[in-house]
């Protein structure tokens, strides 16, 4: 992460324990604003619950969060958490059709989503317009999870958090949610924290990455470290993925 | 009826027992239990009832009321066990609903504030609060722990707590009204409301019975929709922090 970046999101010695159970320990570290970082490390490794802090579904036990250059707690929550949009890593759905999901996050606010508006966000993820009338439970897992993209970007969010969301996708699915990564972050500037587990997909598509295990981040910078890494942790990882 | 010819009404507690015994059933122990529970409590109920209504003291209605008040409570709040504060909003809500509906009887010369009709019918209403609240209570933990997803979506999208958990709320609210609702549609078609039968088996006009149970009836319905709604807007709020965070029911059940 070069010194030139600007940090959209910033952690300052986090820990999180829910339960008396340890989840995240000691983080520190940065995701730069207006780029791709790619987050992986195995299943457990706490890379969900790292989302949650991140727009403030759960609070840190200790520990500093900073979004842009003010603490997290300085935010309304509301606010927040429109600022920091998060696609759920099932794509949960409201009952009802793609029109009405992607109306949800408007309708929290008492105002109404314009067609248009609508017709282009479809778009913008893939999908043409006559999905807008499908109902989402006849909607494929890889369309599911462009809706579910597609509803985190009514809000115009600052930073967008995608967790696994092409885990249970098959290859060109995947491909697919590849390019739409980079199109919304090269149209919107949006800052994309990516979770997946895929590393090729880290590779190609993040301008950085974090490593994380057993709660802990144990290496971040550019993408080319999952190669180059020197910690025997992070080799083994990768090479458990590569296998 | 006398004591003595009750006694002999224990025929029909033996024919169970004889059937239980010869087939194996093993219900003799549990209908022991329940027969002799039943002769006890009901007497006493009964012997506190003529004290109370003889003494035509106000202390001692207060007094009545107050224990049916408590013992609702204590059978519904280990169903919300996982809700802060649940038994405050218990025994808000069931002092609510008596207040309610008993200051509307009275206050409108609808019933006689006497012993007679005062405890009988606030014991029809906080038994039925208390029916609704353990439904409305089960009903609602099972909707927010197999819902957590929808209602964290939708925080997760800038939506209030309120927002979050209202379709989990509604659902619960009419889950647990509509068995009130629904068995009041068929009364009187197969089975007399037991009240009713007791008033005209006691020798009362059965117009004067049905009267009095329709009364009851719009009351039970009050009693539900109310009880329901008056908890669950309590119980909601203190499913969330300060910050909004939707917090963790198991966890906090094993405290
Ligand atoms: N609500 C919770 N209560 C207790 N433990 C949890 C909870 N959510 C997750 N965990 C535990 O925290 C650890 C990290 O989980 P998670 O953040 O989902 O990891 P990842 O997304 O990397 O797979 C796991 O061991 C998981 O079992
Ligand atoms: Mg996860």
């Amino acid at each position: 992460m070069s010194v030139n970046d600007q940090a959209a999101v910033r952690f300052n010695k986090v820990s999180y324990a829910n339960d008396g159970h340890q989840i995240l320990k000691n983080i520190t570290g940065w995701f730069p604003k207006g780029r791709i970082t790619t987050l992986v490390g195995p299943s457990g490794a706490g890379k969900t619950s790292l989302f949650k802090l991140c727009n403030s579904l759960t609070s840190p036990t200790s520990g500093d969060i900073y979004i842009g250059d003010k603490k997290i707690e300085s935010y309304d929550p509301v606010e927040l958490r429109r600022m920091v949009g998060m696609a759920l890593q099932n794509a949960t759905m409201i009952g009802g059709t793609v029109m009405k999901n992607l109306a949800l996050p408007l309708e929290l606010q008492g105002k109404e989503l314009p067609v248009e508006t609508a017709e282009e966000l479809v778009k913008v993820v893939g999908l043409d317009e006559s999905f807008l009338e499908r109902d989402t439970r006849d909607l494929s897992g890889g369309q599911r999870q462009k809706v579910s993209i597609a509803r985190t970007l009514v809000n115009r969010p600052e930073i967008l958090l995608l967790d696994e969301i092409t885990s249970a996708l098959d290859r060109v699915s995947q491909q697919d949610i590849e390019d739409l990564i980079v199109r919304i972050n090269q149209k919107y500037g949006t800052t994309m924290i990516w979770i997946t587990h895929n590393l090729q997909q880290a590779f190609n598509v993040g301008d950085y990455t974090w490593v994380m295990m057993d709660g802990e981040l144990i290496e971040a910078g550019e993408s080319s470290i999952l190669e180059h890494s020197k910690k025997e942790r992070v080799q083994r990882f990768v090479k458990g993925q590569v296998e | 009826m006398s004591f003595l010819t009750l006694s002999i009404t224990l025929i029909f507690v033996i024919i169970p027992l004889i059937l239980s015994k010869t087939l194996k059933l093993g219900l003799e122990k549990d209908t022991v239990i329940a027969t002799i529970r039943s002769i006890v409590q009901l007497l006493a109920v009964g012997f506190i009832l003529q004290f109370v209504f003889d003494s035509e003291n106000m202390i001692y209605i207060l007094l009545m009321l107050i224990l049916m008040i408590g013992a609702a409570t204590q059978n519904a709040r280990k169903k919300g066990a996982a809700i802060k504060g649940i038994t405050w909003k218990l025994v808000g809500t069931f002092i609510f609903i008596e207040i309610l509906t008993q200051g509307i009887l009275l206050g409108l010369n609808i019933t006689p504030a006497t012993a007679q009709y005062i405890i009988p019918i606030s014991g029809m209403v906080i038994g039925n609060s208390m029916v609704l609240a353990i439904l409305f209570l089960n009903r609602f933990t099972a909707e927010i722990e197999n819902h957590q997803d929808e209602a964290e979506l939708i925080l997760s999208l800038g939506g209030t707590p309120k927002q979050a958990i209202h379709k989990q709320l509604i659902t619960s609210i009419q889950a647990s009204t509509i068995p009130t609702i629904e068995s009041q549609k068929t009364i009187g078609l197969v089975q007399l409301p037991g009240m009713m039968s007791g008033q005209i088996i006691a020798g009362a006009d059965p117009i004067q019975a049905v009267l009095f149970q329709l009364l009851i009836i719009f009351l039970l319905l009050t009693t539900a929709v109310v009880t329901s709604v008056m908890l669950g807007f309590l119980s909601y709020p203190t499913l969330f922090n300060e910050r909004m965070q939707l917090l963790d029911l198991r966890n906090r059940d094993s405290k």
